[in-house]
């Protein structure tokens, strides 16, 4: 913005010096450069943020809306679906056998979801082929047991309140890397307001330095 | 509150017994296998074919009756560096901190990610243990549903080594927390895939650190630096067992056993006459 404007002074003093006749025109000069300068600014910063995600990110539908609050007000906790098994790995999205367990015959509520649930994967037998949002990039290792136990973290430290929401929001894929959305954040700069907000390393590394006191070798996340 | 989980290290190393070893190769297939390692379609070619662990062929230069031949497998010694505080000759030289010592296991990481392909430290290395892709890796159709979702596997353009199966202690610790004994992993949970795999039980794998591991009972590391060499600690106190060019003071967590004097003077480059004077004590210092 100065920089521009030292332009338009210095080509105004320059052309003053001329003659008094150009004055009133080189004042009209300024004023549209700056006008345009901002018209340009504006255009360019509302494209970058709101067009620029929209080519970048791929939306995704889940193959059918899944209501994590009717389910925890049904089930119980989050541990009632995602649980360490006896070896200390994490289940993660539970497969359909675990659904079964109370999926086992017709459809339970009223709910379309549900109705299709039942029709194109429990009676086919079919794994329901859910978009991660929280999945790492294929070099982190990440351990739930070291968190959840050694760390006793809650589980919306990191997911945040999604055991609360109703529906199942599209999911967001990096175009260029092929990541979930939920790496990076929503928030096209990187501006965090909550600790689920943004998962990349130095998210990481920033809580382990807090939490520790070290910010951990390389293999302790890698793999 | 912060957590203390740096309190108790571990040194995690193999005593290979060379008198034991057939030479079978099972612990280079089971590495290859564990660890998502590419091969060739020309393997021979070993200025292109990747093997975490090889094994070496050593004799003893005798004519025959007297020739004997011993086979060598050679990991990634996950040296400790001078005086073993962490400045492995790799760790040392690379300008991406694509490879670093893990204070808290003792094991030298690489991160395939953050590795440029600069292959400096493979210049460093003194035991040809790291390797670099030249090529993207090929899986034959299909042969991509069996690799291990444990390891990531490499793309072309950079550089990859043994981690001793770094992801099997990943999952004993899992285990460990899981069971709420965050500070001790069992012996038997975590070993490397070529120990496990070896038929002749020529490798031993365990915490250095732990007088209670097998390994630990063979090598009786020395706990203080040599007298006569500062830069190398941990030497064993039997002299049947070696490290590989130990004067260095690379201070590999890798030992060799070997109940035969040439064995063991393969170990490392002697002078004429420079054996004899310190075959019982290999860590010792050329120049006194």
């Amino acid at each position: 913005m100065s920089e521009i404007e030292n332009k338009a002074e210095n080509g105004s003093t320059e052309s003053a010096g001329e003659g008094s006749a150009g004055e009133a025109k080189d004042d009209k000069g300024l004023g549209l450069g700056i006008i345009f300068f901002i018209i340009a600014f504006v255009a360019c910063f509302l494209s970058g943020t709101l067009l620029f995600p929209k080519l970048l990110y791929s939306k995704k539908e889940q193959p059918f809306n899944f209501d994590h609050a009717l389910h925890v007000s049904e089930a119980g906790d989050c541990e009632t679906c995602h649980s360490l098994r006896e070896d200390g790995s994490f289940t993660g999205i539970p497969k359909l056998a675990t659904c079964l367990d109370c999926h086992y015959e017709d459809v339970l509520g009223e709910t379309e979801d549900e109705a299709t649930f039942v029709e194109e994967y429990v009676s086919k037998e079919k794994e329901v082929p859910w978009h991660v949002y929280s999945r790492q990039p294929d070099s982190v290792f990440f351990s739930h047991a070291a968190h959840t136990e050694a760390g006793g973290m809650d589980c919306v430290s990191c997911h945040g309140n999604i055991g609360e929401s109703t529906s199942s929001r599209p999911y967001e894929e990096n175009r260029i890397t092929g990541y979930s959305r939920d790496i990076w954040g929503k928030n096209i700069f990187g501006i965090k307001k909550h600790s689920w907000d943004r998962m990349k390393m130095d998210d990481c590394a920033k809580c382990h330095k807090k939490e520790t006191g070290h910010q951990g070798y390389c293999f302790q996340c890698h793999k | 509150m912060v957590q203390e989980n740096h309190n108790s290290a571990y040194k995690f190393g193999m005593v290979i017994d060379l008198d034991k070893c057939t030479g079978c190769g099972s612990c280079m297939v089971s590495c290859m296998a564990e660890n998502n390692v590419p091969f060739k379609e020309d393997e021979t070619n070993k200025k292109d074919s990747i093997t975490w662990m090889r094994v070496y062929k050593l004799t003893n230069d005798k004519p025959f009756p007297d020739t004997e031949v011993v086979y060598m497998p050679r990991p990634c010694q996950q040296c400790g560096g001078k005086g073993d505080h962490g400045h492995s000759p790799c760790v040392s030289v690379c300008p991406a901190v694509a490879t670093d010592y893990g204070y808290d296991t003792g094991i030298v990481s690489q991160i395939y990610t953050r590795c440029f392909g600069c292959r400096y430290c493979m210049g460093a290395c003194p035991y040809h243990a790291r390797y670099f892709n030249w090529w993207d890796p090929k899986w034959p159709e299909g042969m991509e549903k069996y690799l291990s979702p444990n390891v990531s596997p490499r793309m072309r353009g950079v550089v990859e080594k043994c981690s001793f199966c770094y992801h099997r202690y990943q999952a004993a610790r899992d285990k460990a927390y899981a069971h709420g004994n965050k500070d001790h992993i069992k012996e038997e949970d975590y070993q490397t895939a070529c120990t496990t795999a070896c038929p002749a039980g020529a490798i031993v794998f365990g915490d250095l650190n732990n007088p209670a591991h097998e390994v630990h009972q063979i090598v009786k590391p020395d706990p203080h630096p040599d007298p006569r060499n500062k830069h190398v600690a941990g030497k064993s106190r039997n002299p049947k067992i070696f490290r590989l060019l130990e004067r260095l003071g690379t201070n590999p967590k890798v030992y060799y056993l070997s109940e035969r004097e040439w064995v063991r003077k393969q170990g490392d480059n002697y002078l004429e006459g420079e054996w004899e004077k310190i075959k019982n004590h290999h860590g010792k210092a050329s120049h006194g």
